[in-house]
C-alpha cells in the first residue's frame, strides 16, 4: 500500500483531522467502522496514509484495517468525483429497468459504473437497494434521491449538473450570453 | 373557512421525499399559515404508490387523504378544502368519509404495527405518548416480572420476523437462562433484502415503538445494554432513531432506575457499512465488535455466547416492534390474528409491478391473490399476473397459478418459497424469471463473504451458468448442473445466505422451466429482457422518419433520412431501448428468437 502515490489528501492538517476523529471514537478495535466511515465522510474517501494514522494510534495493524475496509462495499479507497450517482440496483428497481438507467448514466457521463468520469465530475455506482421500492427506477443523485427514473430523465440531470458545475467554475459576471438566469 | 378548523398532515419520509414531499411541505407552509395552520410531520402512511400524501383531519375527525400531491397541488388542496370547506374528491385517495377506488389498499390490511405510522410525529416523543406509547415499558416495569413478560410474548406466538420464525420467547427465554452478568440485546436493523423497506419505515415513522420492544426485551432477558445495527443507507432512519433515544433517555424511559424501577438500559447505533451478510446474526455481532462481518459455527448461538462473548438476544426490527402491542393490550388480543402456527400480521413491501404498491400489513393467512388483487389493485401494467418473488435473494418465485397459497411460514415453504423479511415483488409477463434467477444470483455472489468455499465459488458458477443461458449459450444439461450445484452449495454452507442463495433458481427451475428451455432451445427469451437475445426493429410502414429514434441512440446505430424509413443496425445497436422509448408511433418493436417476415431482407 505504502507503494502507491497518493496526493490526495488535500485537507488541511489530515493528520489532525484523523486524530481528532480516532480520539472521539476511542481507541479499542470496535470503534473501528466508526472512525472509517467517519474519515470517509470527511475526505470522501479513505487514504492509504489514513489507514496508517489509524494504525500508528490504536495499535490495530494496517492489514486488519485494509481488510475491514475493503470487506465493506461502503468504504472507497479511491477518492470520488464532484458528484456521485447511486442507482439503486435492488429487486423493483431491476424490474423497473435499473440496467438502462445505468446504461444511460454511463452514456451521459462517460464513467463506467464504479468508477469516476475523466473530468472528475461524476462517480457512478450503484447500489443494492434504497428502499424506495414503490417507486422504481430510483436514483440517488447529489444526494437527492429521484424517483421513477427514465432515461431521458437521467440524460437531462446529467446535463443539468454539468452545467451548474461550470456556472460555479466560471468567475462571476462572466457570463456574456446572459444564458444563467433560468 | 367555515365553521371548522383544520389539522394537516405531510408525509416525509424517504419514499415521500424522493417523490417530492419536502417541495410540498415548504410549498404548502406559507398557504397555511394565513390560515393559522401549522401542518405536522408525518412519517409513511404506507400508500408509497400515490405520494406524496397529505392529510387533512376536520375538527368532526374525519379525514381526507390526497396523494400524489406535488407542490403544484398544494394551493388547489388548501384553496378549496381549508378556504372552501369542500374536499378535492379528484386528489383523494381516502377518506373516513368516502370510498375512493383506493380504500381496499387500507381496509383489507390490519394494521398493528403500522397503525400509526403517518400519524403520529416521529420526531416527537409526545406524540407517541398520546397514542399509548411506553404504557407496555410502564406496565412490565411496574407490575411484571421478566418471566411473566417472556411468557406473555410466548403466548401470544411470536416468531421472528426477519425471516426464519423463530420463536421469540423461546430466543429471550435462553438468554435469561444463559450464565453472565452482562447481557446484550441486538436489534438487527440490517434490512439488506432488495426490495424490502419495512424496518426503514418503522424506524423513520415509529422509532419509539422499536425502542419500546428493546427497553422491554432489555427488561426480560437481564440486560443493560442495547445496540441498533442499522444500514447507513437509511440515514433518516438514523436520525429519527438517534432523536428518539434522546427523547426516551430525557423522560427517563432510558438510562439508569428507569421510571424507579431499579432497571438500566441504555441502546447505542451502529451504523451498518454495506454487507447484506451481516442481516446473519453472527456476522452482524462480528461487524459491531469492528471485524470484517463473517458468520461463524452455531452452536454457540448468540444466547450463550454472542457480543463480546457475552449472552445476546437478537431480534429484527419488526419483532421488537410487535412487543409493546402484545404487552399492553395483552397476548389473546395479539393470538387471534393469524393462523394456527403464524400469529399474528406480517408486514409486507409489496412492489414491483403491481398498481399499489406499499407497506402492506396483513394478519398471517391472507392468500397471495387476495394481497396482489384486493389491497394491491392488480397489474400496474394491465398485463397478465405471472409471478410473486417472497424472501428477497433468499426466497423463491411463486407462480401464480399458486395465488390462492395463504402466507404463513409453513405454507410459503412447502412451495419452496420463504417468507422472509417481508419482500414482495409482483412480476407481470414482461419479466423473464431466468432474468430473475441470475439477478439475484449476482447480488448474493457478490455479497457471499468468502468464507464456504460452496458459497463462493459455487454461486459464482452458477451465475457463469445463468450468463451463459441468458447469452444464448446454454444448453439443457446446463439445467442440471444448476440443479446439482444448487444442492452442493445448500449443503456446503454455513449461514443462511449460502443455504438459501441457490432458491431463487430452485423455484424458477421447478415452476418456469419451460422459459429456461426457450433460453436454452430456441435461443429465444419470451418477456423479450435478455439483451442478447432480442432485437429492436423497425417497421417501415410505421415509420415517419421523423428522426427522434436516430437522434437518441447513443451508438449511432439508426440510419435514415427525410421520408426514409429508418433502419438499425444490429452489429451496432448496443439493445438500450432508448430509440423503443422515444418512437411515439409505435414503430419500433422487440422481438426475439426467429426473425420475423419483415426482418426478411
Amino acid at each position: 500500500m505504502s507503494a502507491r502515490d497518493n496526493t490526495a489528501v488535500t485537507a488541511k492538517n489530515p493528520i489532525e483531522i484523523i486524530d481528532a476523529i480516532v480520539r472521539k471514537h476511542s481507541v479499542n478495535r470496535g470503534a473501528t467502522i466508526p472512525i472509517l466511515q467517519e474519515i470517509q465522510k470527511t475526505f470522501g474517501y479513505i487514504a492509504p496514509e489514513a489507514i496508517t494514522r489509524i494504525s500508528d494510534l490504536t495499535g490495530i495493524p494496517e492489514s486488519d484495517i485494509y481488510s475491514i475496509a475493503t470487506f465493506y462495499a461502503q468504504f472507497r479507497l479511491q477518492p470520488v468525483g464532484k458528484y456521485t450517482i447511486s442507482v439503486c440496483h435492488g429487486t423493483a428497481c431491476h424490474l423497473a429497468g435499473a440496467e438502462k438507467i445505468s446504461d444511460a448514466f454511463e452514456h451521459a457521463t462517460g464513467a463506467k459504473t464504479g468508477g469516476t468520469s475523466e473530468d472528475g465530475l461524476f462517480t457512478l455506482e450503484k447500489v443494492a437497494c434504497l428502499g424506495c421500492c414503490s417507486l422504481a427506477p430510483v436514483v440517488n443523485f447529489i444526494n437527492e434521491t429521484h424517483a421513477r427514473v427514465t432515461p431521458d430523465k437521467a440524460q437531462a440531470l446529467v446535463k443539468a449538473a454539468r452545467a451548474a458545475a461550470a456556472k460555479e467554475k466560471s468567475p462571476k459576471g462572466e457570463s456574456q450570453h446572459g444564458k444563467q438566469d433560468v | 373557512m367555515g365553521n371548522k378548523t383544520y389539522k394537516v398532515r405531510v408525509g416525509l419520509s424517504t419514499c415521500g421525499i424522493a417523490a417530492g414531499a419536502s417541495k410540498t411541505y415548504d410549498e404548502i407552509v406559507p398557504l397555511l399559515a394565513a390560515y393559522g395552520i401549522t401542518p405536522e410531520k408525518t412519517g409513511c402512511m404506507g400508500m408509497c404508490y400515490c405520494e406524496p400524501l397529505v392529510e387533512v383531519i376536520d375538527s368532526e375527525g374525519k379525514s381526507y387523504v390526497y396523494g400524489n400531491v406535488t407542490a403544484d397541488k398544494a394551493a388547489t388542496i388548501v384553496e378549496e378544502h381549508i378556504k372552501g370547506g369542500r374536499p378535492v374528491t379528484d386528489l383523494l385517495v381516502f377518506s373516513t368519509d368516502a370510498e375512493t377506488e383506493h380504500t381496499p389498499f387500507l381496509t383489507k390490511q390490519h394494521r398493528v404495527l403500522l397503525k400509526y405510522l403517518g400519524k403520529i410525529n416521529p420526531e416527537s416523543i409526545d406524540s407517541y405518548l398520546e397514542v399509548g406509547g411506553y404504557e407496555a415499558l410502564t406496565k412490565a416495569l411496574g407490575s411484571m416480572t421478566p418471566e411473566e413478560v417472556i411468557a406473555e410474548i410466548g403466548a401470544a406466538g411470536l416468531r421472528g420476523r426477519g425471516g426464519a420464525g423463530f420463536p421469540t420467547n423461546l430466543k429471550w427465554k435462553y438468554t435469561r437462562e444463559a450464565a453472565g452478568e452482562q447481557k446484550y440485546v441486538v436489534c438487527n436493523a440490517d434490512e439488506g433484502d432488495p426490495g424490502a423497506f419495512m424496518d426503514r419505515s418503522l424506524l423513520e415513522s415509529n422509532p419509539h415503538s422499536v425502542l419500546e420492544g428493546m427497553i422491554i426485551a432489555g427488561y426480560a432477558i437481564g440486560a443493560t445494554e442495547g445496540y441498533v445495527y442499522c444500514r447507513a443507507e437509511y440515514p433518516l432512519a438514523i436520525r429519527n432513531l438517534r432523536t428518539a433515544i434522546a427523547a426516551a433517555t430525557e423522560r427517563g424511559f432510558l438510562g439508569e432506575n428507569i421510571l424507579g424501577s431499579g432497571f438500566d438500559f441504555s441502546v447505542q447505533i451502529r451504523e451498518g457499512a454495506g454487507a447484506f451478510v451481516c442481516g446473519e446474526e453472527t456476522a452482524l455481532l462480528m461487524s459491531i465488535e469492528g471485524k470484517r462481518g463473517m458468520p461463524r459455527f452455531r452452536p454457540p448461538y448468540p444466547a450463550q455466547k454472542g457480543l463480546f462473548g457475552r449472552p445476546t438476544c437478537i431480534n429484527n426490527v419488526e419483532t421488537l416492534a410487535n412487543v409493546p402491542y402484545i404487552i399492553r393490550e395483552g397476548a389473546a388480543s395479539y393470538s387471534r390474528l393469524g393462523t394456527e402456527s403464524s400469529k399474528g400480521t406480517k408486514v409486507f413491501a409489496l412492489a414491483g409491478k403491481v398498481k399499489r404498491g406499499g407497506l402492506v400489513e396483513i394478519p398471517m393467512g391472507l392468500t397471495i391473490n387476495e394481497i396482489v388483487f384486493d389491497i394491491g389493485g392488480g397489474i400496474s401494467t394491465g398485463k397478465k399476473f405471472k409471478a410473486v418473488q417472497t424472501g428477497g435473494p433468499s426466497g423463491g418465485c411463486i407462480p401464480a397459478s399458486m395465488g390462492d397459497t395463504p402466507v404463513d411460514y409453513e405454507s410459503l415453504k412447502a412451495i419452496g418459497a420463504i417468507m422472509g423479511s417481508g419482500g414482495m415483488l409482483i412480476m407481470d409477463e414482461d419479466t423473464c424469471m431466468v432474468d430473475v434467477a441470475r439477478y439475484f444470483l449476482t447480488f448474493t455472489c457478490d455479497e457471499s463473504c468468502g468464507k464456504c468455499t460452496f458459497c463462493r465459488t459455487g454461486t459464482k458458477k452458477m451465475l457463469e451458468i445463468l450468463n451463459r443461458i441468458t447469452e444464448g449459450k446454454g444448453t439443457e444439461s446446463d439445467l442440471d448442473l444448476l440443479e446439482d450445484l444448487a444442492e452442493q452449495v445448500i449443503a456446503g454452507s454455513l449461514c443462511g445466505l449460502g443455504q438459501t442463495a441457490p432458491n431463487p433458481v430452485l423455484t424458477t427451475l421447478k415452476y418456469f422451466r419451460d422459459e429456461y428451455l426457450a433460453h436454452v432451445r430456441d435461443k429465444r427469451c419470451p418477456a423479450k429482457i435478455c439483451k442478447a437475445l432480442i432485437r429492436y426493429i423497425i417497421h417501415p410502414e410505421a415509420c415517419v422518419a421523423c428522426g427522434v429514434c436516430r437522434r437518441n441512440c447513443p451508438v449511432g446505430a439508426i440510419t435514415g433520412a427525410k421520408q426514409t424509413p429508418h433502419v438499425i443496425n444490429q452489429d451496432l445497436c448496443i439493445r438500450c431501448g432508448l430509440c423503443y422509448n422515444s418512437c411515439k408511433f409505435n414503430a419500433i418493436e422487440v422481438i426475439s428468437g426467429a426473425p420475423e417476415p419483415q426482418e426478411a431482407k
